[in-house]
């Protein structure tokens, strides 16, 4: 909706922030569709072999298979070149901006870019490396700009032709809600009209192979998920974000356990839900302290990386697009989103579905 | 909580910096840097921490002094496994901290930039990975102190502090990035003071990748110089305590100069080349003088990215060029990175500390290695050590990927 001036209007109050769309691009599927089935399917995503050099048993990832047919967008030049980890995270912010995917020009006015991630362009930093290895002076020029963490980031801004302020943020599962909590700091300020914030990973050996130091039991998962943010309102009925806890970071002064326990008394004393998006994915070692914190909870609860695998940064974006999408499909009123992260915080933002009649 | 914030409309508040540390390969602290920078001096030498045989370049500003680390609350085994990178952040760390009279068992934001965080971590745990797929030992501890958020965390442990933590990985221009929202945070009432910095160290994945893109420059590095043929590559970080300048007055701290303007931008021209115009660094520089309140005739000193690879310098010129208008031939400007090389995600912080170096000591850094300024300058360049009256200083940084930002610092009298 938008006014004589070209300005969308709101209807919400302005000291509101609220979800302007929702993206994904889950392992096994490509947008939010596909989020939704795979997390209600009964099964979790089928795991692939991934090799592992110098190993006969592969590795088990979860991955995103190539969509079918090609994005329009993927024909753009910057993004011939680039790794899946970009594509992923053009997919799910274009499919939260609700642009279209064949012009995928942002118009609406200021656009502000937030990528989070863990392991980010591993692929292309795993592969130049070797390059270096074997022979640094016949390196690749090619794959060395792809190996930074904002190469997703400033595809997506190329692509959008969005020339706005841009973070990427690197941390862990956690670090997505930090970013939603920026975006808001962003449009409070008025420095852009509408924020997308969208955290994406891709799988390799390298990362799979690190992790099964920590826990034999992970499954690693490609993927994406983005949340559009604007202040106000722009629809009748629409999803806000009402709180992001603090984050609470470990220490050995703060083990993850305390840290989870701070985490969801602050979220519950941000106001009542009837669901929990909780991050745990079946690894008992990862998971016992956002279980320990979450013992009490009796509603609705949904455990999207139980199907998907362990998405790292892009896991806590499926938590945060299930929620927002459970909320829009009015399956619950108001949600909780609980991450309790691999090796940095524990941190919950709560969104709620909210009318303007 | 992170959000909602306390208020919507916060009364602005003032943004001071409290303490300052750095470490370049000028040397270890403020007195060897200021009397570095001052003069021009050279830090470059040749790379001793990988094998540099087959490429074309084999110098950089490598810091010489990682290895004393001041005294903390991290365990003897912690300390042992610490990675460069980290024991750069540590040493800036500990003497912004120092100098700004901090004590620990706080909790307050902090924000860090880096490119790479511990990739040399990162690149032992391939080596290994690859070439003994079946050795495991200290492939845990590569892991996990690979992560930039380790540096962060094992910092907070360091000096006994803790609050949320940002890692802004925006290519060059982290550093600046990093200082810019943290002083947001104080801005907008967000928080009373923040800890930030930037930091990276030198490793062979992005030594070989800036030599692949030939950006580096095989004879020296001549920022804004007409026969300039790249970049030349340092390490090293730098760390800012910044505070609400009534929480400073407060305690009585001693302030070393207050930021005043910030901006960041994207310029999607391309991922490794700026846009010709310099349209972003326009944007940045005009609308980190809007926040401000002041014009360009107001800057004082102008520290440019000035990388010295051709395309950078000549789009940096010219956005200072339009930026400046008529007052360009009286703007003084010049890249402290023909001393200390290009820092990466260390850079904007360095450069940072550069600024607020130059505005209490009233001096202007030269840019020793320039033979003959590229006529595209309208600016004057500064070449040889000099005094100068100056109120403000404005920083430039740019990187991969069109991150653009801009940091204005005030004398603080």
């Amino acid at each position: 909706m938008t006014d004589q001036m070209g300005a969308t209007q709101t209807l919400g109050p302005v000291h509101e922030i609220s979800v302007s769309g929702i993206g994904a691009v889950p392992p096994a599927g490509w947008g939010i569709d596909a989020l939704r089935s795979l997390i209600e399917a009964e099964d979790p995503v089928l795991v692939t072999d991934l090799e592992r050099p110098g190993w006969t048993a592969p590795l088990r990832v979860r991955r995103v298979p190539a969509p079918a047919p090609k994005p329009a967008f993927m024909t753009h030049p910057r993004l011939r070149r680039s790794s899946p980890i970009t594509q992923y995270a053009v997919g799910a912010a274009l499919e939260a901006l609700g642009a279209d995917p064949a012009v995928a020009r942002y118009e609406e006015g200021r656009l502000g870019i937030i990528t989070c991630v863990m392991t980010g362009c591993v692929n292309y930093s795993r592969r130049f490396y070797d390059e270096v290895l074997h022979d640094p002076a016949t390196a690749s020029p090619l794959l060395f700009p792809e190996t930074v963490f904002n190469a997703p980031a400033s595809h997506l801004a190329a692509l959008l032709d969005a020339e706005t302020i841009s973070y990427t943020l690197v941390g862990d599962p956690g670090t997505f809600l930090h970013g939603l909590a920026l975006a808001s700091a962003w449009l409070f300020r008025n420095e852009v009209d509408e924020c997308v914030v969208l955290a994406a990973e891709e799988t390799d050996w390298l990362t799979s192979d690190a992790f099964r130091y920590f826990d034999r039991k992970v499954t690693l998962a490609d993927g994406a998920a983005a949340i559009a943010l604007r202040r106000g309102a722009i629809a009748k009925r629409e999803v806000f974000l009402k709180a992001v806890t603090n984050s609470y970071t470990y220490s050995t002064r703060q083990k993850p356990a305390e840290a989870a326990e701070k985490m969801k008394a602050e979220l519950v004393s941000s106001g009542a839900a009837d669901l929990l998006c909780d991050g745990t994915s079946g690894s008992r070692r990862f998971d016992a302290p956002e279980a320990a914190a979450w013992r009490d909870w009796n509603q609705k609860r949904i455990s999207p990386k139980r199907n998907l695998g362990e998405g790292l940064a892009a896991g806590s974006a499926w938590q945060c697009a299930i929620a927002v999408d459970s909320l829009l499909r009015q399956t619950c009123e108001s949600a909780y989103v609980s991450v309790v992260g691999c090796n940095e915080q524990a941190i919950g933002a709560r969104f709620e579905l909210s009318s303007h009649e | 909580m992170l959000f909602p914030p306390a208020t919507i409309n916060p009364p602005r508040n003032r943004v001071v910096v409290t303490g300052a540390g750095v470490i370049t390969a000028l040397g270890r602290g403020w007195k060897p840097n200021a009397e570095g920078f001052r003069s021009g001096r050279l830090a470059f030498r040749p790379v001793s921490l990988f094998d540099v045989s087959r490429q074309r370049v084999r110098q950089a500003a490598e810091v010489l002094d990682t290895d004393n680390i001041p005294a903390n609350h991290l365990s003897r085994r912690e300390l042992s496994r610490l990675d460069r990178s980290a024991r750069l952040l540590l040493i800036a760390a500990d003497e912004a901290w120092a100098s700004a009279g901090w004590n620990g068992e706080q909790e307050f934001p902090l924000v860090l930039g880096t490119t790479s965080g511990g990739m040399s971590m990162g690149e032992a745990y391939f080596r290994q990975a690859s070439q003994r797929p079946s050795a495991m030992k200290g492939q845990a501890t590569r892991v996990a102190q690979y992560q930039p958020q380790r540096q962060a965390l094992q910092l907070q442990e360091a000096l006994r502090f803790s609050g949320p933590i940002t890692i802004i990985a925006n290519a060059c221009a982290s550093g600046a990035n990093a200082i810019g929202h943290a002083f947001s945070l104080i801005r907008d009432g967000h928080a009373e003071r923040a800890f930030t910095g930037g930091y990276d160290a030198l490793s062979q994945l992005v030594f070989a990748g800036f030599d692949s893109l030939q950006a580096l420059s095989p004879t020296q590095c001549r920022p804004f110089d007409t026969r300039r043929d790249g970049l030349a590559l340092g390490e090293g970080a730098a760390m800012l305590t910044l505070e609400r300048l009534e929480t400073a007055q407060s305690r009585g701290a001693r302030i070393l100069g207050e930021i005043v303007g910030y901006s960041a931008a994207t310029d999607h021209h391309h991922l490794t080349q700026p846009h010709p115009e310099g349209n972003a660094a326009l944007h940045t520089m005009r609308h980190a003088c809007t926040a401000a309140g002041i014009t360009p005739e107001q800057i004082g000193y102008v520290n440019a990215h000035g990388t010295g690879t051709p395309l950078n310098d000549s789009a940096e010129a010219v956005a200072i060029n339009r930026w400046a208008g008529d007052a360009v031939s009286r703007t003084h400007v010049s890249s402290t990175k023909s001393s200390v090389g290009h820092l990466l995600g260390a850079a904007g912080s360095v450069e940072g500390v550069v600024c607020l170096m130059a505005l209490s000591g009233q001096w202007l850094p030269p840019t020793v290695t320039i033979e003959s300024v590229d006529p595209i300058c309208r600016f004057e360049i500064v070449r040889t050590p000099a005094d100068a009256k100056i109120e403000y200083a404005l920083s430039n940084s740019f990187g991969f990927g069109g991150s653009n930002a801009t940091l204005i610092f005030r004398r603080f009298s």
